[in-house]
Formats: structure tokens, C-alpha cells, sequence
């Protein structure tokens, strides 16, 4: 049982995803708890391979017995034994937080909601703990699959915006399986640490370096580095907020994983590195993405779109600190991938939570929201200051791993869009402030003596794990060094500095 | 022989390949109706499964089925006489994927149909801009 945990993670999520839509026929009642009985149960296996790991160092699981190279190997290290808790609690809480949005807005289709939910997180675990280049194609096709479906079930214009994900998507998953080929070509594995292996021996052939361009553009795609952004904001807000909960803080964020995979532990860091040119242009991309992600949230009118472009921007501080290539920059992407996922979660937990009580979240509909919803409210604060950077909240920490590392580095236009988009972080998260604190409600003359509007909150599971989220990134951020010199040093190949 | 043409014809896979690809993108970025844009989608798919499949192939080669495996079939294989049989298998999964795709594409495709009683993508954008 104990040693069969790579397997069930997807495994349990994977069948359960069918007998939940099978269970929604019968009466859908049964889905939620079949699918938070799964996704539990896939947050305990997350939660033991990670002690195992940080007990007794990392280990392999081969599928149906067959050895590596030429079966499937599922791998946990300490880097994808922290990225599977933080996908498997995200997935966890987001479910739990969002049962009554669901049973609101798709009072038909539950079963089939919480199969593709069901289906979605087990492809986001799968692109995790696999060890197999091509196995990684194919759960990542999972992962996107039931990600248009999941979209393209929202309102207004979901249709039109999933399916625009449809094509760049596939462009990108196209570009990685067409670089996976070449490396297939190159070196007759698919096994990760195979590749490894025979790319060490023959990195200065072309046909490897084609390889690594075109697997690098195809996740680009994949995680909406800008410019290949475009169909993030779209697809994001449209779609229904239960679904947004999990796609936004996951998706882009294992795109990076994979991205780190990639580059560290397939391609050698040697390998990685020897570009020069490359590097300083990937950085000069990073630098960009993040600035234009900041100017393109400052233009937006609704909370949802504010936060679908900060994600495009912190896409970039990740990008960045991959590129900077030093232990400290390195170690400050794999913190980010945490804390990203635990504060976006936070603040689009709350934006569904405004949007299920206020019935919009356009800067209209906010007004007066502090004094109707507090409690959500306080956790878009604490959301909000996280993503600004305001210690003790763990973006602070990551923040100051990623400046570190590029000051060591001398990379000083990445600290320059670093500190930009904090400053457009403060002013585009104290404007939703200001207008749910200071502005009156709609339909009302002034804010000075009124009792009128009562404190109406969003349903009590979705206020529980809220509360529980903000304090959570609070305890990410007092607990980061423990987790840098505990799970990340460790996590890093030993070539970096 | 020219020089130019022999090393086009030497690689011939991989240029069909890239052609295949480009009139696929061309086909999603070019085009204005939206199966139009699914089929170049699937184009694109498609060239890169044929990729795969033509780096199986070898010269003189036969299928890779091997007379009476079991038992004491494993001791003279010839790897050199039986083609590639990996990337064919790795491609029926691609081809499930592709079919995948497609299946989600054409179902969001006819959602839209019902929502804006038309494909093509600037009638599209100018009736969301009313």
C-alpha cells in the first residue's frame, strides 16, 4: 500500500472521475462527496511522498512492473513531491469551497462537473509526478482537454474563449510532442533520466539544441509567457468561478514545473546555461512579461480580469528566476510556484465569492463590499497584500529570493520590473479596496449612518476555507526558510552555484 | 544532381512534415471561420504524427511482427530488418488525442453556432463589441 502512492495519486482521482458521472445519474448528491472523498485521498498520498521523500531522499514507482527505460517510471523528488501537495490541496480546497457555486450554477450538470473537476486534477498530478517525457504529453492533454470543457461550460462568451484556448493550446502541446520526437530521434528514450543521461553525451549536436527551442516554445504556450499570453485573460474570466479556482492557480503554475523539469533534469544544467545569449534574451522576456503584464491589469474594469492579468505577469517572475540561474533565483521560482498557487487560489476564491453574492465583479458591483462580505473581503486583503509583497505574507518571500538571486546575478532589469509590478500591484489591489471600502452602495446617497445593508456572506464552506487560505499564506510566508533549506535546496541539481 | 535538390530530396520526410505544419498554422492564424480553424488544428496534429511515423521507417525493413515469439523467438531478432514499432505505438495515442481535441473543438464550435448564429470570427467579435 505504502509504496503504491505514485500510482494511486492518479489512479483514485482517475476512476472515481468515471463513477462520479455515473453516480450523477443515479442522484446528485452523491458527486460532491465521491469527489472529495478522491481528491482527499489524493492529498494524503501528496502528503506521505513528500515526508518519504524529505525522510529517506527520492524514489521511483514503475508502472505495472515494467523497468525503466522501456516502461513508464513515475518519479518523486523533493522538487514534485512539494508541487503534488500544492496541487492536491488546491484542487482539495477549492472543491470543498466552492459546493454551493456549484450547486447554483450547474444544478443539471453536477455529476458531469465534478467528473471533469475530478479528471482535470488528476491530469495536473499525473504531469507531475511522471518521470516519461511522452506519458507527460499525454496527461498533459488530460489536463488541458478538461480544461476547455471545464471553461467552455461558462457563461456570456466561454464558448468562444475556450475554444480560442483550443487552438493555442494545441499549438503548444504540438510543439512539445514535436520536440519530445527529436529527442526521441536524438537519443531512442523517452525515460527522463534516461534523456538525461545520453543528452550529457551528445549536447553539442543540433538536432538537441532544436529539441530544447521547440519544447521551450511549446510550454511557453502552454503557460502563457507574453507575448503567447493571449489566450489566458479570455479564457480565465469566463470561466465559471468554480472551475476558475482550480484552473488559475494550477495550470500556469505545473507549466512552470514542467518547465523547471525541462530544463534542469532533462536537459543538463550544463546544457541549460552554456546559451549565454539565450539566457540574457529569456530574462530580457521574462523582464517584459512581467511589465506588460502590470500594464495590462492596470487597464481593466473588473476584479476577474485584474487578476487574470496578474497571472500573465507573474508567469514572468518565475520564467525569470529559472533563467537567472543561480541557487537563490532557482530557489525563488520553486518557492513562487507555492506561493502563487496558495495566493491566486486565495484571491479567486474570493472573486467567486463576490461574484456568487454580488451577482458581478465589476468595480460597480463592488461597492460597499467590505461592510456586506467582511470576511471575504479580509481574505482578498490579505490575497492582495501577499500579491503585492508585504511581509509577513509569503509573496514577500519569494519575492526577495527572486531579487537576491538577480542582484547576485547582475540581472538588473528583471529587479527593476520585479519592483514595477509590485508598485502596480499596490495601486490596482488599493483601488478594489478603496471602492468596497469608501464608496457607498449602490442606490445609496452617502456612506455615513447606515445600518441598512446587513452583512450577507458568501455561503459558510466557502467563508471556512477562505479564512483558512489567508491564514495559510501567512504560515507559508513564516515558514518559508524552513521550507527553502528543508524541501528546495535539496531539489536543485548540484551543477548550479 | 544539384546539390540543393539532393539534400531536399535526402530528408524528404521532414519537409513534407514542416509543410504540413505551416499549412496547418497558416489555416489557424489566417483563417476566419472557426472549422476552418479546426481543420488547419487538425492538420497541424497530423503532421506531427507523420513525423513520427516517418522516423520509424528504415530502408529494407519489414513489419514488426514477429513468427513464433514465444518460446524461442528471442534469440535471433534482427533489429536492423524489422522497422521501428515505438513510434507507432506513442502515435495511436497522439491520434486518440487528436480525435479528443477535435471532438471538444466541434462541440464548442456548435455552442457558439446556438449562441451567435454564425462561424465566422469577426461577425463574431463585432456582435460581442455591440
Amino acid at each position: 500500500m505504502n509504496s503504491h502512492f505514485p500510482a494511486l495519486i492518479i489512479v483514485v482521482p482517475l476512476l472515481s472521475a468515471f463513477v462520479i458521472v455515473m453516480a450523477g445519474w443515479l442522484n446528485k448528491k452523491y458527486c460532491f462527496p465521491l469527489a472529495a472523498a478522491a481528491l482527499g485521498s489524493s492529498l494524503v498520498s501528496a502528503v506521505a511522498m513528500l515526508s518519504r521523500v524529505m525522510d529517506s531522499g527520492p524514489f521511483t514507482y514503475h508502472l505495472g512492473g515494467w523497468a525503466p527505460p522501456w516502461g513508464i517510471e513515475y518519479r518523486v523528488d523533493h522538487l514534485n513531491a512539494l508541487v503534488l501537495v500544492v496541487v492536491a490541496a488546491v484542487a482539495f480546497i477549492n472543491l470543498i469551497a466552492t459546493r454551493a457555486i456549484v450547486r447554483a450554477d450547474f444544478p443539471e450538470k453536477t455529476g458531469s462537473f465534478y467528473g471533469l473537476y475530478s479528471l482535470f486534477a488528476t491530469g495536473l498530478l499525473g504531469v507531475v509526478v511522471t518521470g516519461d517525457a511522452f506519458n507527460l504529453f499525454v496527461l498533459l492533454e488530460i489536463t488541458a482537454l478538461t480544461g476547455y470543457a471545464l471553461i467552455g461550460i461558462g457563461k456570456q462568451h466561454a464558448p468562444l474563449a475556450s475554444l480560442n484556448y483550443i487552438f493555442m493550446g494545441t499549438i503548444g502541446a504540438s510543439f512539445y510532442l514535436l520536440g519530445v520526437g527529436y529527442l526521441y530521434l536524438a537519443t531512442g528514450t523517452l525515460n527522463m533520466a534516461d534523456l538525461a543521461l545520453h543528452l550529457s553525451k551528445i549536447s553539442g549536436s543540433t538536432v538537441v539544441l532544436a529539441a530544447f527551442l521547440i519544447c521551450l516554445t511549446g510550454l511557453y504556450m502552454k503557460m502563457a509567457l507574453f507575448p503567447l499570453h493571449a489566450w489566458l485573460p479570455n479564457a480565465y474570466a469566463c470561466a465559471p468561478s468554480a472551475a476558475a479556482g482550480i484552473i488559475a492557480p494550477l495550470t500556469t503554475k505545473v507549466m512552470v514545473y514542467v518547465l523547471i523539469r525541462i530544463t534542469l533534469f532533462v536537459f543538463t544544467p550544463a546544457f541549460t546555461y552554456a546559451h549565454l545569449p539565450l539566457n540574457q534574451a529569456m530574462i530580457w522576456l521574462a523582464s517584459l512579461a512581467i511589465v506588460m503584464g502590470s500594464i495590462l491589469a492596470l487597464s481593466q474594469k473588473s476584479l476577474k480580469k485584474i487578476l487574470v492579468y496578474i497571472i500573465v505577469a507573474e508567469v514572468g517572475y518565475m520564467v525569470g528566476g529559472l533563467w537567472i540561474g543561480n541557487r537563490i533565483s532557482i530557489s525563488g521560482s520553486i518557492l513562487h510556484i507555492v506561493n502563487d498557487a496558495a495566493m491566486t487560489l486565495c484571491v479567486f476564491l474570493a472573486a467567486a465569492g463576490l461574484q456568487f453574492k454580488l451577482k458581478g465583479d465589476s468595480f460597480i458591483a463592488l461597492r460597499g463590499s467590505f461592510r456586506k462580505m467582511p470576511y471575504t473581503m479580509a481574505a482578498l486583503v490579505v490575497g492582495g497584500l501577499s500579491i503585492i509583497g508585504v511581509p509577513p505574507t509569503c509573496g514577500f518571500f519569494s519575492k526577495w529570493y527572486l531579487i537576491s538571486g538577480a542582484l547576485t546575478a547582475g540581472t538588473y532589469q528583471f529587479v527593476v520590473a520585479l519592483l514595477l509590478n509590485s508598485l502596480v500591484n499596490v495601486v490596482l489591489f488599493f483601488r478594489i479596496f478603496e471602492i468596497g471600502y469608501f464608496e457607498p452602495f449602490p442606490g445609496q446617497d452617502s456612506h455615513r449612518g447606515q445600518k441598512a445593508q446587513a452583512i450577507n456572506e458568501a455561503p459558510l464552506s466557502m467563508v471556512a476555507m477562505l479564512l483558512l487560505v489567508s491564514a495559510g499564506l501567512i504560515a507559508l510566508g513564516l515558514f518559508s526558510s524552513d521550507m527553502v533549506t528543508r524541501i528546495i535546496l535539496p531539489s536543485i541539481p548540484a551543477g548550479i552555484l | 544532381m544539384d546539390p540543393v535538390i539532393a539534400f531536399i530530396i535526402a530528408k524528404y520526410n521532414y519537409w513534407m512534415y514542416i509543410i504540413l505544419m505551416m499549412i496547418g498554422l497558416c489555416g489557424m492564424i489566417i483563417k476566419k471561420n472557426l472549422i476552418k480553424k479546426i481543420i488547419g488544428m487538425n492538420i497541424f496534429q497530423t503532421a506531427i504524427i507523420l513525423f513520427y511515423i516517418s522516423i520509424a521507417a528504415k530502408k529494407n525493413a519489414t513489419i514488426p511482427i514477429i513468427a513464433h515469439a514465444h518460446g524461442d523467438g528471442h534469440a535471433a531478432v534482427n533489429a536492423a530488418g524489422i522497422i521501428n514499432p515505438l513510434p507507432h505505438v506513442l502515435m495511436l495515442t497522439a491520434i486518440v488525442v487528436a480525435v479528443a481535441t477535435l471532438g471538444v473543438a466541434l462541440a464548442l464550435a456548435i455552442k457558439i453556432y446556438r449562441q451567435y448564429h454564425t462561424l465566422e470570427e469577426d461577425e463574431i467579435i463585432s456582435q460581442i463589441r455591440e
